[in-house]
């Protein structure tokens, strides 16, 4: 009765929060984490899935005209009585959206919130003895992680090193102390990188010498993690090891799977050819196409196109897939061997 | 009328008829006419660097406040449709129908123009906002989004005015330039002329099917019957909604409903069919062969969209009502430009247009409408003179003003206070 607009796009005349169209909520309180992070709190205008605990969320918000994505790990609880949610940001002074939330978003101001993605979380049925080792902000899905624990009274044996430059770097650091007072079964060590250096698989033994029998949930920068799967991987318990990279390595051209193949964009009207490992995306943008995208991390769902024919795969798993008619994203998926996408 | 250069030979009637349309009379001084073919390639080349530095300075400014403009203008659209329907529900009361049925029109013109148009174009694709971008938008009109965003941005906009190539020219059942091939057909152009107007939408809803193949046969069955079903489709739900279904909630006044709808379609159609002709149909745009173009450079390509379009003059509400393609000319050099910066880079434009003796086609309404109306009633008939260039633009002389009266306000093309 309204096409090609919805009756949603006049409803959301009387308030633009009321459409559905998209996924919405208002800043309520910006948080003061240490110097450099911040805890942004949201008010979700439709209710709350839920989320499990050490999951991200893409948040996207406009600077300038122009929106932006990112993703950041939620570091509220699943069922909090008000329906808030949070995720907390370390400032990053060369990057677009971090010093934004950091400094210059307030209360009231409207966020677009993506979907709640990620593997990373405690399993099901929970481990009796769990090790959890971060660095930085990779601390934040461990907080939620371990809030999740302690509210299910299940901190029983739990060793946490996590590696920080200094003292008050440490974000969350002032509420896991407290709870390595309180809790008998929460051991915190917190390595100082400006004094003892960085945390590293050397220091394993000494810190947890029983870390062979535990469950490991890893989160921090690539080169930790990239170091401390190696050892998991020498002893044969990658199976117990559980990491959170925050840096997908995708469409970079170095993952050496697949055919690669040819594009043709039919509303765009372009030709374009991939290279092993490059994305449609990419591949389409050097071919001169104006694409839409988002996060470029395979998240964010604007890039989506239609696929008409053949089949694409999947560059983060190396799965392929593709039947007529599915929507893929096109910056995550190379294209395995000639595929038509409507874009 | 004659060609201020004096090229023209051709000066009996039905000398072109018998000739295969391609390479035009400017044969034998091909530099007395076109002046595209008086530059050197270092001069388009600069041209083509001074164009590309306009553009790259808007795109980098682009902010705040455009994506504040046309959320602006989306959502005045949408408010004045909803009132309008409003009103429309009085509409047993003949001054309510003509205040309805007015709202509608301007509300559906809008739509067409400075929103579909323009966010289909990928102007506003920068805002990374997924509901005003090209690749989701739709319009209230029978074409569909990907059909259109085929024949107009890709065909139109790569090969404008190049005969053969540009299916604009005349849209394959009109001539309107005179190196378009006579044929017979073509005596009826006066009376498709004027249904084109009232039906434009339509035209526009078929126009990517390549009505060329279809009239050869060359056109795959399957293709077609893609083409159609999506024409069936979007245009079966437009009917549906402009002519049962809003009509059916008015109860016993459904014909009052019907007919307002009728009439915001008409308006609309013949509004939109008559800002597009003025685009590239008047007499000062330039056309050009296959194989003027054959070797062309990024350079090239922007004079051709200088010489190949026509500007309409009016004022800010004009601009508005017309989708900003009364500013055709940097339109066409900047496609995906936001349609509200167009008139802030003329000034631009005109002095690059000063600087190598180019014109800078524009003309007020009336006089382009009307050019484009005897073009078109000429071309019904054999022969047909190419039409008078203007010379070089000249930047008129300043006007001594004694003191300044009103401030000047820079910003985007005001909507509606």
């Amino acid at each position: 009765m309204t096409t090609p607009l919805l009756p949603d796009d006049y409803i959301a005349l009387l308030d633009p929060r009321w459409s559905t169209r998209e996924a919405t909520g208002t800043v309520v309180r910006v948080r003061s984490e240490t110097d450099d992070a911040a805890t942004v709190i949201v008010k979700p205008t439709h209710p709350w899935p839920g989320h499990r605990p050490g999951q991200y969320l893409r948040i996207g918000a406009e600077i300038d005209g122009i929106r932006h994505w990112r993703a950041y790990s939620l570091t509220s609880d699943p069922e909090h009585p008000e329906g808030l949610v949070s995720v907390t940001i370390k400032h990053v002074s060369e990057g677009k959206m971090s010093p934004w939330f950091t400094e210059q978003c307030g209360p009231g101001t409207v966020v677009f919130l993506g979907h709640v993605e990620g593997e990373f979380g405690l399993p099901d049925p929970l481990p009796e003895k769990i090790l959890m080792i971060s660095a930085g902000s990779g601390v934040t899905p461990i907080w939620s992680m371990l809030r999740e624990l302690r509210r299910r009274a299940a901190l029983d044996d739990v060793v946490h090193l996590h590696g920080t430059r200094t003292t008050e770097d440490f974000i969350f650091g002032p509420q896991l102390r407290e709870l390595h007072d309180d809790q008998e079964g929460y051991h915190l060590h917190e390595q100082l990188s400006s004094e003892d250096g960085r945390l590293q698989v050397d220091n394993l033994d000494e810190l947890c010498p029983d870390w062979r029998e535990r469950e490991a949930f890893l989160s921090g920068p690539r080169e930790m993690i990239d170091d401390f799967v190696a050892h998991w991987e020498a002893e044969g318990l990658e199976e117990h090891l559980q990491t959170e990279r925050f840096q997908p390595v995708i469409g970079t051209g170095d993952a050496e799977v697949g055919s690669g193949g040819t594009v043709s964009f039919v509303v765009t009207d372009k030709e374009a050819t991939c290279e092993q490992g490059i994305s449609i995306l990419v591949g389409g943008e050097e071919a001169g196409a104006n694409l839409p995208y988002g996060c470029r991390m395979g998240i964010c769902h604007t890039c989506v196109g239609v696929l008409r024919e053949g089949q694409v795969r999947d560059l983060r798993s190396g799965e392929v897939h593709g039947e007529q008619g599915e929507t893929v994203r096109t910056c995550v998926n190379a294209p395995e061997g000639h595929v038509v996408i409507e874009l | 009328m004659t060609p201020p250069t004096g090229a023209s030979t051709a000066s009996i009637p039905g000398t072109m008829d018998d000739e295969k349309a391609g390479p035009s009379r400017r044969d034998g001084d091909p530099n007395a006419f076109n002046p595209l073919f008086r530059l050197s390639s270092e001069q388009i080349e600069e041209i083509g660097a001074e164009f590309q530095k306009i553009h790259d300075e808007v795109k980098g400014d682009l902010g705040d406040r455009d994506a504040q403009y046309i959320r602006s203008i989306i959502e005045f659209h949408r408010r004045l449709t909803a009132l309008s329907r409003i009103v429309l529900m009085a509409s047993r009361y003949p001054p309510a129908w003509a205040l309805g049925t007015a709202g509608l029109s301007v509300a559906k013109i809008l739509e067409n123009m400075e929103i579909g148009h323009n966010v289909m174009h990928g102007q506003w694709d920068w805002m990374n906002d997924p509901q005003i971008h090209s690749s989701t938008w739709d319009w209230d009109t029978a074409s569909t989004a990907a059909s259109w965003k085929h024949s107009h941005n890709y065909v139109h906009h790569t090969y404008t005015n190049v005969i053969g190539l540009d299916k604009d020219v005349g849209y394959e059942f009109m001539r309107v330039d005179p190196k378009q091939r006579w044929s017979p057909e073509f005596l009826a152009q006066p009376l498709i002329n004027v249904l084109v107007m009232l039906f434009f939408e339509w035209g526009v809803a078929i126009h990517d099917m390549d009505l060329e193949a279809i009239k050869k046969g060359t056109k795959k069955k399957s293709d077609l019957m893609n083409d159609l079903k999506g024409i069936g489709k979007k245009g079966g739900r437009q009917v549906l909604k402009d002519y049962i279904l809003f009509p059916a909630l008015s109860g016993k006044h459904w014909k009052k409903t019907l007919k307002a709808n009728f009439t915001a379609n008409i308006v609309r159609n013949v509004w939109s069919n008559a800002i597009i002709f003025c685009g590239h149909f008047p007499d000062q745009a330039y056309t050009f062969t296959e194989e003027e173009i054959a070797d062309e450079t990024r350079g090239g390509w922007y004079v051709r969209q200088l010489l190949g379009a026509a500007n309409i003059e009016g004022s800010d509400t004009f601009h508005l009502m017309s989708g900003n393609l009364s500013y055709q000319v940097e339109h066409h050099l900047f496609p995906d430009m936001p349609s509200s910066r167009y008139k802030e880079i003329a000034p631009k434009v005109k002095a690059i247009c000063e600087k190598y003796e180019l014109p800078y086609n524009t003309g007020p309404f009336w006089q382009q409408w009307l050019m484009v109306q005897r073009t078109i009633l000429r071309l019904a008939f054999p022969g047909g003179d190419e039409t008078p260039k203007p010379g070089p633009y000249v930047a008129p002389p300043e006007q001594p003003r004694a003191e300044r009266t009103v401030q000047a306000v820079d910003g985007p093309i005001p909507a509606f206070p």
